[in-house]
């Protein structure tokens, strides 16, 4: 029984080694469709990838409920300090910080780059900000009130909740992980005509010799199995040309990404290729390729007869 | 071992090319099919290879109904005879021995049992010296010996061969005949269609005259029940 089975999948292996030199025997035509199926393959992922460090942006921010209280700019640093300082002793606050409006404009000066429009202007046109934090524990409409209150204090002179754009990002970045799976489904369809395509044309370039296994024998599965082994070579090689297309991007854009990172204090870790994702790309080559195959094998082979 | 009974076989929209045949070859015969040509010889062999079916009769071998023979079927059919073609239908991508060996392997024999046969049936037909040639390389009469070697290397019952010295000239035609007999003589039933009558008569063997869709009266005798 065990030598029947290992037999068995030694003849697998033998024509798993045969279909992958048949692919090496025609570099040219093998390539072209490698390089389509890797960039097919390669496509959603990196789209997936992309809105996946987007959540995890909008998710750094989630959490966060500050509000931005702009003074009226005739209100001094002095004066600003004891609001900050009342404003702690409140029980829904967590924590207040000041940012004086000299700091705010070294601030814009370094991130906006307008450092020379701006010093012509001689004076800041920036007020003094507090930055209040309110305590997890405070609910929704608390803070509402909390707002309210703050708004209607003599020295300020509006109140900003940030999270707006937040909320903004998530609805953009739901939307376009709809559009991804839209994108995967399509582009896994197209590996999957792709691949049955040049199986089948391989089955008719081929055609003579089936027609000849066939008097020799041969079952309609003994004259499949080769091409099904291609199919799923095609796969798998295109598949590893798509993570290398990923990484060689990623490196592309390792530097951009970690200036953007250092503008948000890295409040939240970009992802990278993970094995998730490579074990993503390789199963999806994979089962693309042998379903690619298995379309063309199971409508050309048993057609083909000898006369 | 086989059994023609009353069978017809009508090509789609044509005559009949095979009309209410009966005739039986019993087990190691050596039988020469001839007739003009267009006299039905390779559709009585395609019959015999299950490519055609027959549209009216039986066909019987080893008792076996192949005429009705399902398709799922016909592949263990076909490992169990030996096929030769005019045009020899080697795999041109091939060398000898991979050509002899792809019956076996159709077969799922085990490698080392695969190169055993192959070379001994290699052997036989005097080529064990070019088993890595390309079929390209060889001459067509020693191509015609590998088309023998992959014919027997199963050794089937029955072996079939459709004009197999067609395209070769009187000499070599021997040469591969004698072969056959050979073959013959360790007990392969075999039917040969063949213009060639010179040949057959320095080969013996029993004659099969087919004309147009019919066996000749003269020579049905010998093959009848
Ligand atoms: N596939 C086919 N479709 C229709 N008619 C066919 C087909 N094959 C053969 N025929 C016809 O059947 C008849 C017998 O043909 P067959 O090939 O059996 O003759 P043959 O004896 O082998 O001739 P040859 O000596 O020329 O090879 C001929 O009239 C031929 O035209
Ligand atoms: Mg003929």
């Amino acid at each position: 029984m065990i030598y029947k089975l290992r037999h068995y999948f030694g003849l697998h292996r033998q024509n798993a080694i045969d279909a992958f030199d048949d692919l090496i025997q025609k570099p040219l035509a093998s390539m072209l469709t490698i390089a389509v199926i890797g960039i097919a393959l390669a496509l959603p992922a990196a789209l997936n990838l992309l809105v996946q460090n987007g959540r995890s942006v909008a998710d750094s921010f989630d959490g966060i409920r500050d509000f931005s209280v702009y003074l009226k700019p005739s209100t001094s640093l002095a004066d600003a300090g004891k609001l900050a300082e009342s404003l702690r002793l409140r029980s829904s606050i967590k924590t207040v910080r000041i940012i004086s409006a000299d700091d705010a404009l070294k601030d814009f000066q370094e991130t906006s780059g307008y450092s020379e429009a701006l010093s012509t202007l001689g004076t800041n046109p920036l007020p003094h900000t507090l930055v209040v934090r309110p305590t997890e524990a405070a609910d929704a409409a608390r803070l509402t009130t909390l707002a309210a209150e703050l708004s209607s204090k003599n020295n300020v002179d509006q109140v900003r909740i940030d999270t707006d754009w937040v909320k903004r990002l998530s609805a953009i970045l739901d939307l376009l992980r709809r559009s991804v799976a839209i994108a995967g489904v399509l582009l896994i369809a197209a590996v999957i005509i792709i691949v049955g395509n040049t199986i089948r044309l391989d089955i008719q370039s081929r055609r003579d010799e089936i027609e000849v296994l066939k008097l020799l024998g041969a079952s309609d599965g003994f004259v499949r199995r080769p091409f099904l082994y291609v199919g799923v070579w095609y796969g798998l090689v295109g598949g590893l040309f798509g993570i290398v297309l990923l990484v060689i991007s990623a490196l592309i854009l390792a530097e951009p990404i970690e200036r953007l990172t250092g503008l948000y204090q890295a409040n939240f870790a970009l992802q990278g290729l993970n094995f998730t994702s490579i074990g993503a790309i390789l199963l999806g080559g994979f089962l693309s390729g042998w379903i690619g195959a298995w379309t063309a094998v199971s409508r050309h082979i048993a057609s083909i007869q000898p006369e | 071992m086989i059994r023609f009974d009353h069978m017809t076989k009508r090509y789609e929209g044509g005559r009949d090319a095979l009309r209410n045949i009966s005739f039986e070859v019993p087990k190691g015969e050596l039988v020469f099919l001839t007739g003009p040509s267009g006299a039905g010889k390779s559709t009585l062999l395609k019959l015999l290879a299950c490519i055609e079916r027959p549209t009216r009769g039986q066909v019987f071998v080893n008792d076996r109904n192949i005429g009705r023979l399902p398709n799922r079927q016909i592949p263990r059919y076909r490992q169990q005879i030996g096929l030769v073609f005019q045009d020899n239908k080697l795999l041109q991508d091939r060398s000898a021995f991979d050509n002899v060996a792809l019956p076996l392997i159709i077969t799922g024999m085990h490698q080392r049992e695969v190169g055993r046969r192959v070379r001994a049936a290699l052997d036989q037909v005097g080529l064990l010296k070019k088993e890595k040639s390309a079929p390209r390389t060889l001459s067509l009469g020693e191509q015609q010996r590998v088309g023998i070697a992959r014919a027997v290397v199963s050794r089937p019952g029955l072996l079939v061969a459709d004009e197999p010295t067609g395209n070769l000239d009187p000499e070599l035609s021997l040469d591969i005949m004698r072969l056959f007999k050979r073959f013959n003589d360790i007990g392969v039933t075999m039917v040969i269609a063949t213009h060639d009558l010179n040949l057959l008569n320095q080969l013996g063997g029993k004659r099969l005259v087919l004309k147009d869709g019919e066996i000749d009266e003269h020579t049905l005798p010998e093959f009848k029940r």
